[in-house]
């Protein structure tokens, strides 16, 4: 009989059995075609009755060459493939890649577009938190009710942006040196109009279901991660701030327009998934402060700096990383030119991969009900995972 | 040997008894104590339907033919309800969702259980290679077969019991215990990893609920005196004052047991947020994972069979049966009252279904060993209670009801404290 308590980094202690009495181990092909793997990834977990012992992430079902493609294509021929990374999130992206060659060619951007950019990117934030409130309280059992709640709220954000963009949720609206289309005022109207309305969507999700016995139950202390290895594993976004590190690039760079907005930032003291689900709640709430804010302060003017070069775009030989807070946390690009219109190098920081890699630590000895709500808390999209 | 030997006194005397003006008291025309004679018409035109096609037949074939009548009448009555349930469900989840439903098929999608069936029936059958044949194939023919049986005892109507059994409620419960064995049977013979995970879930939570949901009824057998289930609603009958009913639920002690009964009723019969076996999220279909085509609607027949038979039975049980609310409602048969309380209380059901998350394996037996078996274990005693003091009146009667309702309350707030310590909602703090 071999018995081993093996302590995992989170410090959770899992019994490994293989005897007479007990049996072998129960080895799962979760994925990737399971409902609740959030696409086509793929968990091999050993099971002990119903508790996980081992979980191994499988994926690259959906890789795609983007870094590959970036390097054999123009910088402006990459916006496009930035959609498909995160396509809950394409303005976010956008605006990453944009940052990113803006301060490889030094590129100014005019005002309103930098309101424009902060307006659409706290719209996505929204966006991608209700989803994922939606997703998470599915992967629950809650049988599509608050999925479809959420639902009912990204359609109308995701109608602006097809009203501004041409496209629900391929945008591909950011470009060097400011936006490609301008906002109307009307369509502004009809922004203020949802934000608005959106305290009391939340008012109701959270009276509906934040209170809940058996949600609470299913997601406190479950899968918590410590703050230090959320830091050494290098882990960002409402997932970091889950575990209690204060760490939001909004604060920390103040990229764009974010220092004059007046906004905070939630912290979890718990790490467990229920934390990640209240914080990305609580952020929802951030989010519709800093849109008024941005709305009400909109300026006039050109959203494209007139000496941007479309065409024949060769910035100077030289390197760039351009991050900004996206909703899953640091999504930054690195690009490096050798003067030819195409990058040498392209590379992606995808938060969804990287927050991905404690999946394990935070499933071991707990079930395999919880694997799936923990692997939902960790908001992944197999787009931006896999690449 | 004398029958007193065999059956004991009260067997005996039983025994001895002429039966024929029992069994004639419920053929005869029904007098209402107000005199709404025209009402009997109704309340006797199931009977009546029945004599008209068996009444030609010679006498020693008629109990046989009886017996068919019901069997089909049960069949096609709850097949029917079967598919309206399916459509209701979804229009009602619909609805509750901010979506439509179906409503393609049909005058608002009325039609779709109709399409489901014909897809369910000219689907292939796939059996995986590394199955049990044989008990894939049993697993759903003994659910929906074990699923069927139970309706056999429950009283539709005051003429209208299938099975008159003196232990019915005995019956009713061992049948509907043995329906979780079938879905191991499911999970072990589809030889799938999900599948098996299902069966052993599914075992645990039999074993767990299967206690709350016996000891739930006790109280009320003890205040009927009698397991029959024709027995337990005429001891509901009669209204205090024409308007406050005699039923069971409201009594301390039959209202907790109904409290109890329903909750566990809705992990018997695999129910958010007990649906844990074929958890979607998690183990895709759950034991149904390998089944296709009619098996599969099998299940899902054996499954809603199964919400029906345990909503009738807490009707019988605890709502009184087919008696109606009010005296003065009496005029309305009773197999319509009877309907009326099995629809809301599956109304419920699909209520719950739309509002709440799951629970996890380890909740779910803690919630049943940890809370509804003390609470129904202490429950009994309430019963005991009230059946001892019934004979209280006047100022003992608000102590009765003080005593009760201490007993009921008491251990519900203590033991949900052991739950309410451990998870709270939490304020957040800001950087």
């Amino acid at each position: 009989m071999t018995t081993a308590f093996t302590p995992t980094p989170s410090g959770a202690h899992v019994r490994a059995v293989h005897d007479p009495f007990h049996g072998d181990l129960l080895e799962i092909s979760m994925g990737p075609h399971h409902p609740s793997t959030h696409g086509v990834f793929r968990m091999m977990v050993t099971l002990d009755g119903e508790n996980v012992v081992k979980l191994k992430p499988v994926f690259g079902y959906l890789h795609r060459n983007h870094e590959k493609l970036g390097e054999n294509t123009s910088y402006l021929g990459s916006m496009p493939y930035t959609d498909r990374l995160d396509y809950f999130c394409s303005m976010t992206n956008n605006w990453a890649y944009a940052l990113a060659v803006e301060k490889l060619a030094g590129q100014p951007v005019p005002e309103r577009a930098e309101y424009l950019r902060v307006i659409l990117a706290e719209l996505t934030r929204l966006l991608n938190h209700t989803c994922l409130a939606g997703f998470l309280l599915q992967d629950t059992g809650a049988s599509g009710t608050p999925l479809m709640y959420a639902f009912r709220e990204r359609e109308k954000i995701l109608d602006l942006f097809e009203a501004l963009s041409g496209s629900r949720m391929m945008c591909n609206y950011q470009r060097f040196g400011g936006c490609r289309i301008d906002a109307t005022p009307a369509w502004l109207a009809a922004v203020r109009g949802i934000v608005d309305g959106y305290g009391a969507f939340l008012d109701e999700y959270e009276e509906l279901i934040t209170g809940n016995e058996i949600l609470l139950a299913r997601t406190q202390n479950v899968g918590v991660l410590s703050p230090a290895l959320a830091v050494s594993a290098g882990i960002t976004g409402p997932m970091l701030r889950a575990a209690g590190v204060d760490y939001d690039l909004r604060k920390v760079d103040g990229y764009g327009l974010y220092p004059r907005f007046d906004f905070r930032v939630p912290l979890g003291a718990h790490g467990d998934t229920y934390d990640r689900y209240m914080v990305r709640m609580l952020e929802m709430r951030e989010s519709i402060g800093i849109l008024r804010q941005a709305l009400a302060a909109i300026p006039d003017g050109p959203i494209m700096d007139p000496k941007a070069k479309i065409r024949g775009f060769r910035p100077k030989p030289g390197e760039a990383y351009g991050r900004i807070e996206g909703p899953k946390g640091e999504i930054g690009f690195y690009l490096i030119s050798d003067g030819t219109p195409n990058p040498y190098r392209y590379r992606v920081r995808p938060p969804s991969l990287i927050n991905l890699t404690v999946l394990e630590d935070l499933c071991l000895g707990h079930t395999l009900a919880d694997a799936v709500i923990i692997l939902g808390s960790i908001d992944i999209v197999l787009g931006e995972v896999d690449r | 040997m004398s029958p007193a030997v065999w059956f004991g006194e009260v067997g005996a005397s039983l025994l001895a008894m002429d039966w024929t003006p029992a069994i004639a008291s419920k053929l005869a025309p029904t007098v209402f104590p107000t005199g709404q004679t025209e009402s009997a018409f109704a309340e006797r035109l199931p009977l009546l339907l029945r004599d008209a096609v068996t009444g030609s037949l010679p006498e020693p074939w008629r109990w046989l033919a009886n017996s068919l009548i019901a069997i089909v009448a049960i069949i096609v009555i709850f097949a029917s309800l079967f598919a309206l349930l399916t459509l209701a469900e979804r229009k009602i989840l619909g609805r509750v969702q901010n979506r439509p439903g179906p409503n393609r098929t049909g005058w608002g999608g009325i039609l779709q259980p109709l399409a489901d069936g014909i897809k369910m029936l000219t689907k292939e059958d796939i059996v995986p290679a590394a199955a049990d044949r044989l008990l894939h194939f049993l697993a759903p023919v003994v659910l929906l077969a074990l699923s069927i049986v139970t309706f056999a005892v429950i009283p539709y109507g005051r003429h209208l019991v299938p099975v008159e059994l003196d232990a019915a409620v005995l019956y009713f419960f061992a049948a509907g215990a043995a329906t979780e064995l079938a879905i191991f049977m499911a999970g072990w013979a589809s030889r799938n990893k999900y599948s098996l995970l299902a069966a052993m879930r599914a075992l645990a939570q039999l074993i767990s609920y299967e206690l709350p949901l016996l000891l739930a009824f006790v109280p009320v057998v003890m205040l009927a005196g009698s397991l029959a289930t024709t027995g337990i609603v005429a001891a509901q009958g009669g209204w205090l004052g024409g308007v406050l009913p005699h039923w069971h639920v409201l009594t301390p002690p039959g209202f907790a047991g109904f409290v109890i009964f329903m909750i566990a009723a809705l992990a018997e019969s695999n129910r958010s947020p007990f649906d844990l076996p074929e958890a979607e999220s998690e183990l895709i279909a759950g034991h149904l994972t390998e089944y296709s085509g009619f098996k599969y609607a099998l299940f899902f027949m054996a499954e809603y069979l199964g919400m029906c038979a345990l909503s009738g039975m807490a009707v019988t049980l605890f709502l009184g049966g087919w008696h109606a609310p009010l005296a003065a409602l009496e005029f309305i048969p009773s197999y319509v009252w009877f309907a009326v309380k099995l629809l809301a209380l599956l109304l419920g059901f699909i209520w719950i279904r739309a509002t709440f998350p799951r629970l996890r394996i380890d909740q779910l037996t803690r919630l049943a060993w940890k809370f509804l078996v003390p609470l129904a274990l202490i429950n009994l005693l309430t019963g005991g209670f009230w059946v001892l003091t019934t004979h209280w009146t006047g100022g003992m009667l608000v102590v009765r009801w003080a005593i009760a309702l201490v007993l009921v309350v008491g251990p519900f707030l203590a033991l949900g404290r052991q739950f309410q310590a451990r998870y709270a909602p939490r304020t957040y703090r800001y950087a």
